[in-house]
């Protein structure tokens, strides 16, 4: 490639880049940008910069409260599918078990069912079992949602690094109990913290479950979703999108600094 | 058993599924021996060692460590430790932390913990390299500190898995000269696998040949390349001649054998064949004395014609065609003064002489 092209004079490439990013990102920018915007209407010209649909939204009980709930539902279920990823990923990884493929399988197949269908089929079977909808009938479904990737995730981490770790671990004379706390968990953590993330991000804003399977309380998605009704309603919400935008992005930088740091320490592996 | 046997193994087998990695192997491993399993890729030698290690549980049979049998205890549980092929030093550590891996339990004050571990660092010859990270050695580092953290443990007998396979080959002979040292000093039993012939030549104490997963002969590194137990054995370690013979006459401990390229050969031989068995007559390439005046009437030699050559530095490998045989016989000749290439020219008759101490008596199967 040619790096000495000066930057005024881009070639297609660069131009087809420029564009591309333009397209995904320029979208999302309307959000941060409307959410300052002194009007209740998504529209241009823009009024003036104002911070009171912040402030609404502070003040704001309800969206607060389905905020919490999501965040609450998006750290239980990160935390849960990762560690049952995590025991999955080991047993298909590392031990010669009978029925493998078909267990593999199940575990993935909510990867591939449309969530619409899933979502009809567990509310059926919610209200055949006379299981009343709450955030917990959502978390168990997100629960199903996100093991597989967390799964994906995990396989790929612990298929990364050689078995003869653990080995010798064991060799050294550790249990495999102690092997597992003093060498695997410590290679596979930057694949645990990515699961974490990814898990939460999905559960975070999943909706066509959460819509299904909630009650009264609500998750972000589905309150957002329900206040599109109220035009004025929408600014706050665009102020909460703009601040879970920016929360993302950190988050986000810093799940791919912790994967740059793992995958440099995998480097060390290889002869 | 022998007595002062620390490993034992007795009919031992491993199969997988109607693979058999190890057959019936039942042999001693003395205390304080340098012990080799060579072998070619997939004849069980590492099978083998990973039974010992614990990772693998034989099928059937048993393996006695220091008079234990072994099949009960877990690899944490065992006084072996292990150098692996690629070292599985743990990217998470430094040198001080993959070192003190295994003495969690050992006992020792913080103190005395530290200077066990200086105490090693030295003997393996990187004194302050305790902080470095995984990333931050070669190779050869890496392998020093596999030893380490090996030899901390103080194992009753250290296994090592192709440990220099992945060195390069001046690195490979000077950690050879390093592990001999080491075990000598140490005292500890070191078993060994390898697929390297010359590598197990220049280690070991004694050797098992494996081939598909039964050992063919164990015997002491000169006794193996001198007189050869059977024709495998004869033409994995190092390179043999060998010509189709039978034996015509036995008196004494004197064998006379008809063979149709060599003619009429006589030896003094260790293992006596009946007159009319069929044998293998083999000869290592460096044992034939070539000349390129016709010698004296009474002198053991074939007539030939100068085939290609390899000079290969401080020896020179080059073939000769004999009347009555399709292979041309492989000579091997020390560069003592200048190489051969200057002293013949293709299709230059040469007279191939042997002494009766260079002829090995093989059973044909």
């Amino acid at each position: 490639m040619n790096t000495n092209r000066p930057w005024w004079r881009p070639d297609g490439f660069y131009i087809y880049a420029v564009l591309y990013l333009t397209f995904i990102y320029l979208p999302v920018l309307f959000l941060p940008l409307f959410s300052f915007n002194n009007s209740k209407y998504i529209a241009f010209p823009l009024k003036g910069f104002t911070l009171k649909w912040y402030e609404a939204m502070i003040n704001n009980p309800p969206i607060l409260n389905a905020l919490m709930n999501s965040i609450k539902i998006g750290l239980i279920v990160a935390i849960l599918s990762t560690i049952f990823g995590l025991l999955a990923a080991k047993a298909v990884t590392r031990y010669r078990m009978p029925g493998r493929g078909p267990v593999v399988g199940f575990i993935m197949i909510p990867l591939v069912i449309p969530e619409i269908i899933l979502g009809i089929s567990l509310l059926i079977l919610l209200s055949l079992a006379n299981i009343p909808l709450s955030l917990l009938t959502v978390g168990f479904a997100h629960l199903l949602l996100c093991v597989p990737f967390s799964m994906l995730v995990l396989v790929s981490r612990m298929e990364g690094f050689d078995k003869s770790m653990e080995e010798a671990g064991l060799d050294l004379g550790e249990n495999a109990w102690m092997t597992f706390w003093r060498v695997t968990f410590p290679i596979v953590l930057p694949g645990i913290i990515a699961s974490l993330l990814l898990t939460f991000t999905i559960s975070f804003d999943e909706f066509v479950l959460a819509f299904f399977l909630s009650s009264i309380e609500q998750t972000l998605p589905v309150y957002i979703w329900s206040s599109l009704r109220f035009p004025s309603k929408l600014p706050s919400t665009l102020a909460l999108g703009a601040a879970i935008f920016m929360a993302s992005f950190i988050v986000v930088t810093f799940a791919e600094w912790i994967r740059r740091r793992g995958v440099r320490l995998d480097s060390t592996s290889g002869i | 058993m022998e007595h002062d046997a620390i490993i034992s193994f007795q009919n031992v087998s491993k199969h997988f599924g109607k693979v058999k990695a190890v057959d019936h192997a039942s042999f001693d491993i003395q205390r304080g021996e340098f012990f080799s399993l060579l072998g070619p890729s997939g004849c069980g030698k590492t099978t083998l060692l990973r039974m010992v290690a614990g990772f693998e549980m034989p099928s059937s049979g048993e393996i006695f460590l220091d008079g234990q049998p072994m099949s009960v205890s877990p690899p944490n549980r065992r006084p072996v430790n292990m150098v692996f092929q690629n070292y599985a030093i743990f990217p998470h550590l430094d040198v001080r932390g993959n070192i003190a891996f295994g003495m969690r339990k050992s006992g020792l004050s913080k103190g005395d913990l530290n200077k066990r571990i200086d105490e090693v660092l030295e003997l393996i010859k990187l004194p302050g390299y305790g902080s470095r990270g995984a990333d931050e050695l070669s190779g050869g580092q890496r392998q020093r500190v596999a030893l380490a953290r090996a030899l901390i443990k103080q194992p009753k007998v250290l296994l090592l898995d192709e440990p220099l396979g992945a060195l390069d080959k001046k690195l490979r002979e000077q950690m050879q000269i390093e592990l001999r040292q080491l075990q000598q000093q140490l005292g500890i039993t070191f078993l060994f696998v390898t697929h390297d012939q010359e590598e197990a030549l220049t280690l070991s104490d004694r050797i098992a040949v494996m081939s598909e997963g039964e050992v063919l002969e164990i015997a002491a590194p000169s006794q193996l390349y001198e007189s050869p137990s059977s024709r495998f054995v004869a033409d994995f370690i190092g390179t043999m001649n060998f010509f189709e013979g039978a034996v015509t006459a036995n008196t004494a401990n004197k064998m006379t054998i008809a063979t149709r390229v060599l003619g009429e050969v006589h030896t003094m031989c260790e293992k006596s064949f009946p007159v009319g068995s069929e044998v293998w007559v083999a000869i290592r390439p460096e044992k034939f004395r070539p000349e390129f005046t016709s010698p004296a009437r009474d002198t053991d030699s074939i007539e030939g014609r100068m085939g290609p050559s390899a000079y290969l530095g401080d020896r020179s490998h080059f073939y000769v065609h004999i009347a009555n045989r399709d292979d041309p016989v492989l000579v091997a000749l020390q560069n003592l003064e200048g190489s051969l290439d200057q002293l013949s020219r293709p299709d230059q008759p040469v007279w191939l002489g042997w002494s009766e101490d260079a002829i090995v008596v093989l059973a044909k199967d």
